[in-house]
């Protein structure tokens, strides 16, 4: 399987460790992500508010030179993009959908992409988040089958983030009120997987920049909450989150007096752990938040036991009542 | 013109010559007043259809409909020796019967009658004077060759076999078979469950009277036990039916209870004496336990109970057989089958019910999850005296109870991601629940959070009222979440619902211990397989289709099936009495009749030309067509056969004749509407 | 506007649906182009690929089949019948060079009058961007005589 892959500026740089740790493990499950030569800014700021043409057609310059690089991967007609950074995949996938909705749009994109020698036919690129590819296309068997260490013991919370799941310009791949498949990728890998429930709620983006505080009291929510259902670790897809999450973390504590020390991971780390690399091969040391103590726990404890049988008779005097069933967990 | 002016024949009606098949058609142009007669050109259609092939007389009218009008067709009748006729006018839905009946009273067969519909499609579509004739002109052409191709059909008559078959036990069901028991037919009520009494008979109180449902469902149930009239089969099912109106053959599966009928006193020492207990999904929705054998509740009809063998330590290992130990009348039978019946009927009235819709499908409100959110069904058991909690408003431990309910208006209902329709009583239910709390746990507060208060029927706006003034808050807006995530000490512990309250503009996060869900009404998940079973039709959502949403709710497009009650849409109790009252009616009507009169528009086979294909038998919605082994040809139940045209249009040896709508007929009408389309085959040069 | 050109459109109207939308439209007063004229079958089903091709062929520029929408079929999964010999029909007159526009199934329910004008309005539009099919000559080869009026003086049709 080959898709063009569209960095993004932060996995150059303060997300260097997702690049690492997605690479490795696409080598192990036979993925090539090729990245998009001469890719550009994907407009994840506020110039898109400012001049909206200027910022399709930066966009656009992105879109072009990926379909006429992956046109033909797979054996398909229409080249995949995927994207690991949620904001990249927003504007990418968004700028995608208009230019598809509006002929006129698109042919003035199209005026500006020509004096770079450059044009964009709508439609002709699918972008995809790379949980997306990985839950979808790879699939949670051969995920599976390449477990070599279960993450056993360790309790994670999968953190979405908002972007991810809304608002869904090519195609909702998950429920965009409360999204399971980051869950399950994680379960397959052996851990305990905390459903904590704000993993689909804002961690304030750049608020960090713009009105601190609000943003702190956002993301202080999210450790609260985690910390709440005994999470080990929040793990996420979203370099933005991961920032806001880790790097402000002891901002939080300063501002609240609180004393979380979650660590933040991705969640690529994680399945390279579980499938045998070394924390080093995943980029596992570079964030603010240690986590390796957290990580000491992997194999500490003996798995849960496997789906304990529904309580047939309630004990006595035991007047409590039924919940009710939920569906299977699939694993 | 005065509506006086005589009606002209254009052109001599005696010495037209009979082109083609010998047929005497009269053309009937009317006026319609100025309706059609402003826009389109009546004489000058009439004119230009007195010189049409087999057009023995064109008149143009000012109204055809009148008693002068149909007169006029009458006289041409009898003293033209008309035999078709063709009016343009109005729609066929207004007044075809009008001018088949005029045509009648003449001595014509009515089905040698053809309208052209030159108003609604015509001259009320358009102001285009010369289009508008020229398509009435063509519409005209189109009739008279279609007309002339028409054959005399007489209607066909169906014996009515008075008994009835009521599916469903629900109130929709057990009012029908009550009426019609009453009015002195035989009833035979198939109902799925091992006790009949529906969904009604786990509520508590109804709304607005508060009413106990139990103390008003129990004594129909009764009756309809001791009713000579009503042969009760519960725990039974459909599995097939055949025939049509009047005379359905259905086959019925009663299932093995493991328990002898003609034994069992219902004394209930097999139920206390199971040892195996779990948890009812059924009745109790999930709340409560029951034991392997088991009676839904304690005022169940009929008494007996059944066991579940899935779950009993007999069925499942050979061991226990403690109830066949205990049972004083030794009427517990392990070896039990499941008995097959066949049921002879005229009429079929579906009273399936809904269900309820699956709350979990709404995550971010966390049934399931956060153990507090409950079901409005779950609350309705909670509720019940008789149900798992003794009537006691507690939380999901069983024991505390809670000071501050949420109760969240439309979960699943009014939403796109989910059902976008209304489902009518929840509203009403919800005020209910509102109620119950105040009276039940007197110093509680509770929040209803609505997008409207659809307080419709008689006495409703005035329980609205009254649950104001107990005290009840409520919050108008669509709750965006139910969570447990609390954002600082004051939050911890309870169950926090976020929401916009749209009459005061603000985001509230409003901490409460319990949450009720009002869960929408959803059609039964096997509704399709059900209209399938009986030929009927669903909508979208799963409901049955009735004939006609407003005047003929109660019909389907089936003769001889009838729908009553929540199957037919979401409902509550009253409408789901009248309706199932109105099917009673109807079927009382027919049975009266003694005898059925059915349109003639119907397929029919000819035998010599079927080659024996088959493709026509599956293409039958209605199962109509039936194929003779022996001769191998395919067959039409005529009676059956609702006159859709499928399978004469499938045919590939054009064996299938659909009466009144023939291949001739059409393909003329095609011809005839045609008439000034046709290429010319002869292109005329200029003179050199 | 006198020499443009006037499409003739064949409609085969379902009695329970189509033809009381038609029906609504006028009794609303919708107007709508008066290109589409109706023919009355109880069913879309009722429809056979003969019945288009025979439209087609004696003139008839378009022909639009309207029916009730899937779920609401008076008689169940008529209208899903005659989507399916429409989709096959379709590739048959793509092999004859017959435009797509030309032959049309849409779905209108009893209350969409206004709905079912506007499909025949937009239709309309797309014939006439078309030009008139001239089924005998583009599809049978059919080359009309020519002749000259003088060669009739003598002897009358």
């Amino acid at each position: 399987m080959r898709y063009g892959y569209y960095p993004g500026c932060s996995l150059e740089r303060n997300a260097g460790a997702y690049h690492t740790s997605l690479m490795a493990v696409a080598a192990q499950l036979g993925v090539e992500f090729a990245e998009v030569d001469d890719w550009n800014c994907c407009g994840a700021t506020e110039f898109i508010a400012v001049n909206r043409l200027r910022a399709y057609a930066l966009v656009s310059r992105n879109l072009a030179l990926a379909a006429r690089q992956t046109a033909g991967s797979n054996g398909a007609a229409k080249g995949q993009l995927v994207a690991p950074c949620s904001a990249c995949y927003l504007n990418l996938s968004k700028v995608e959908h208009y230019l598809s909705e509006s002929p006129a749009l698109a042919s003035d994109v199209n005026q500006a992409l020509a004096a770079g020698g450059l044009s964009y036919e709508p439609g002709s690129l699918r972008v995809r988040h790379l949980l997306d590819v990985m839950v979808n296309d790879v699939g949670y068997e051969k995920v599976a089958a390449r477990v070599r260490r279960p993450l056993h013991g360790l309790r994670v919370a999968p953190y979405y983030g908002c972007l991810v799941v809304r608002p869904g310009f090519q195609e909702h791949f998950d429920d965009p009120e409360y999204p399971t498949s980051l869950d399950r990728l994680m379960r397959t890998l052996g851990a305990t997987v905390v459903d904590f429930p704000l993993k689909a709620h804002c961690c304030g983006g750049h608020m960090t920049q713009i009105s601190r505080d609000v943003a702190l009291e956002l993301i202080r929510r999210l450790l609260k909450n985690a910390a709440d259902y005994q999470a080990d670790m929040i793990v996420t897809l979203c370099p933005m989150c991961q920032l806001n999450l880790d790097a402000f973390q002891e901002s939080v504590n300063g501002l609240f007096g609180t004393e979380y020390r979650i660590p933040i991971l991705f969640f690529t780390q994680l399945m390279g752990l579980a499938f045998g690399l070394s924390p080093a091969a995943v980029g596992i040391g570079k964030e603010f938040i240690d986590a390796r103590p957290a990580l000491a726990k992997i194999g500490a404890a003996a798995p849960a036991a496997a789906g304990a049988a529904p309580r047939r008779k309630p004990r006595r005097g035991d007047q409590s009542l039924p919940l009710p069933q939920m569906p299977e967990e699939e694993v | 013109m005065s509506a006086e002016t005589p009606n002209r024949a254009r052109h001599d009606p005696h010495t037209t010559p009979d082109a083609g098949h010998g047929e005497r058609v009269g053309v009937y142009v009317c006026h319609c007043g100025h309706n059609i007669a402003n826009t389109v050109a009546v004489e000058e259609v009439a004119e230009w259809a007195g010189t049409q092939p087999n057009v023995v007389v064109a008149r143009d009218y000012k109204f055809m409909c009148s008693s002068l009008g149909q007169e006029l067709i009458e006289q041409d009748i009898q003293q033209l020796g008309l035999n078709r006729v063709v009016v343009a006018a109005c729609s066929p839905h207004m007044h075809e019967k009008t001018f088949r009946s005029a045509c009648q009273r003449a001595g014509l067969n009515p089905y040698l009658f053809e309208m052209a519909n030159i108003r609604e499609m015509g001259s009320w579509a358009t102001d285009d004077r010369e289009a508008a004739t020229q398509k009435a002109k063509a519409q005209v052409k189109g009739a008279v060759d279609r007309a002339v191709r028409q054959q005399p059909l007489e209607p066909l008559y169906v014996d009515i076999n008075p008994n009835t078959l009521v599916v469903g036990g629900g109130i929709a069901g057990l009012t029908a078979a009550l009426e019609l028991a009453n009015a002195g037919y035989h009833v035979y009520l198939v109902e799925r469950d091992s006790s009949i009494g529906g969904h009604m008979a786990k509520l508590d109180k109804t709304f607005p009277t508060l009413d106990c449902a139990a103390c008003i469902l129990t004594p129909k149930m009764v009756d309809v036990a001791n009713h000579p009239n009503i042969t009760l089969m519960t725990w039974s099912e459909v599995i097939s039916v055949h025939g049509y109106v009047g005379n359905f053959t259905v086959r019925v599966r009663k299932k093995a209870r493991y328990i002898k009928e003609d034994l069992c006193t219902g004394c209930g020492t097999c139920v206390e004496k199971c040892p195996v207990r779990i948890i009812d999904q059924n009745f109790e929705v999930g709340l409560g336990y029951r034991k392997a054998v088991y009676r839904n509740f304690p005022q169940a009809v009929p008494k007996y109970p059944v066991i579940d063998t899935a779950n009993c330590t007999f069925f499942q290992r050979g061991k226990c057989r403690a109830c066949e130990i205990v049972c004083p009348t030794d009427a517990i039978d392990f070896n039990q089958k499941d008995a097959i019946v066949d049921l002879e009927v005229g009429n079929i009235i579906l009273a399936t019910g809904y269900e309820q819709f699956d709350a979990r499908r709404v995550p971010q409100y966390g049934y399931g999850r956060l153990a507090n959110v409950f079901t409005s069904m779950e609350f309705e058991r909670m509720v019940n005296a008789a149900g798992p909690t003794a009537g006691r408003v507690v939380l999901r431990d069983g024991v505390t109870v809670p000071k501050r309910v949420g109760i969240i208006h439309c979960v699943g209902s009014r939403d796109k991601n989910h059902h976008e329709y209304c489902s009518r009583a929840c509203c009403m239910a919800a005020l209910k629940f509102a109620h119950l709390v105040h009276e039940r746990v007197p110093e509680a507060e509770v929040f209803n959070f609505y997008i409207d208060i659809r307080a419709s029927g008689k006495h409703y706006e005035e329980f609205y009222h009254r649950v104001l003034s107990e005290g009840a808050h409520f919050i108008r807006g669509r709750v965006a979440e139910v969570t447990d995530a609390a954002r600082g000490p004051g939050e911890e512990g309870q169950l926090i619902i976020q929401v916009e309250d749209t009459l005061i503009g603000k985001q509230r996060r409003i901490p409460v211990d319990m949450v009720i869900l009002m869960a929408g009404m959803e059609s039964r998940k096997d509704a399709r397989q059900v209209a399938a079973l009986f030929g009927l039709g669903c909508d979208y959502d799963g409901w049955f289709t009735e004939r006609h949403a407003k005047l003929d709710p109660v019909v389907t497009m089936t003769e001889g099936i009838l729908v009553a009650g929540a199957c037919q849409g979401p409902k509550a109790i009253p409408e789901s009495v009248a309706q199932g009252s109105a099917a009673a009616a109807r079927v009382a009507g027919m049975i009266g009749q003694r005898v059925m009169k059915m349109e003639p528009v119907r397929a029919s086979i000819d035998a010599a030309s079927c080659s024996g294909c088959r493709i026509c038998n599956n293409l039958c919605p209605y199962h109509a067509i039936t194929f003779h082994e022996d001769r191998k040809v395919s067959e039409v139940i005529t009676a059956l056969c609702q006159g859709c045209g499928a399978c004469v249009a499938a045919c590939p040896s054009a064996a299938i004749s659909g009466a009144h709508f023939t291949r001739d007929q059409v393909l003329a009408q095609i011809e005839g509407i045609l008439w000034d389309a046709r290429q010319p085959e002869v292109l005329w040069l200029e003179p050199q | 506007m006198e020499n443009e050109f006037q499409p003739i459109i064949v409609g085969f109207l379902c009695n329970w649906c189509s033809y009381r939308a038609a029906d609504l439209a006028g009794t609303a007063r919708v107007h709508y182009a008066p290109t589409m004229r109706p023919i009355r079958v109880m069913c879309t089903a009722r429809v056979e690929p003969e019945f288009v091709l025979k439209a087609l062929r004696e003139g008839a520029d378009g022909v639009l089949i309207a029916g009730c929408h899937p779920g609401e079929c008076h008689y169940v999964e008529g209208n899903i019948k005659a989507l399916r010999r429409f989709t096959l029909l379709k590739a048959m007159l793509r092999q004859f060079g017959v435009e797509d526009e030309r032959v049309q199934l849409v779905w209108a329910a009893a209350s969409e009058g206004k709905q079912l004008a506007e499909a025949v309005d937009r239709m309309t539009e797309q014939l006439r961007a078309l030009g008139p099919l001239r089924w005998r000559q583009r599809v049978l080869g059919e080359q009309p005589v020519a002749r000259h009026a003088a060669e009739v003086e003598v002897g009358g049709d």
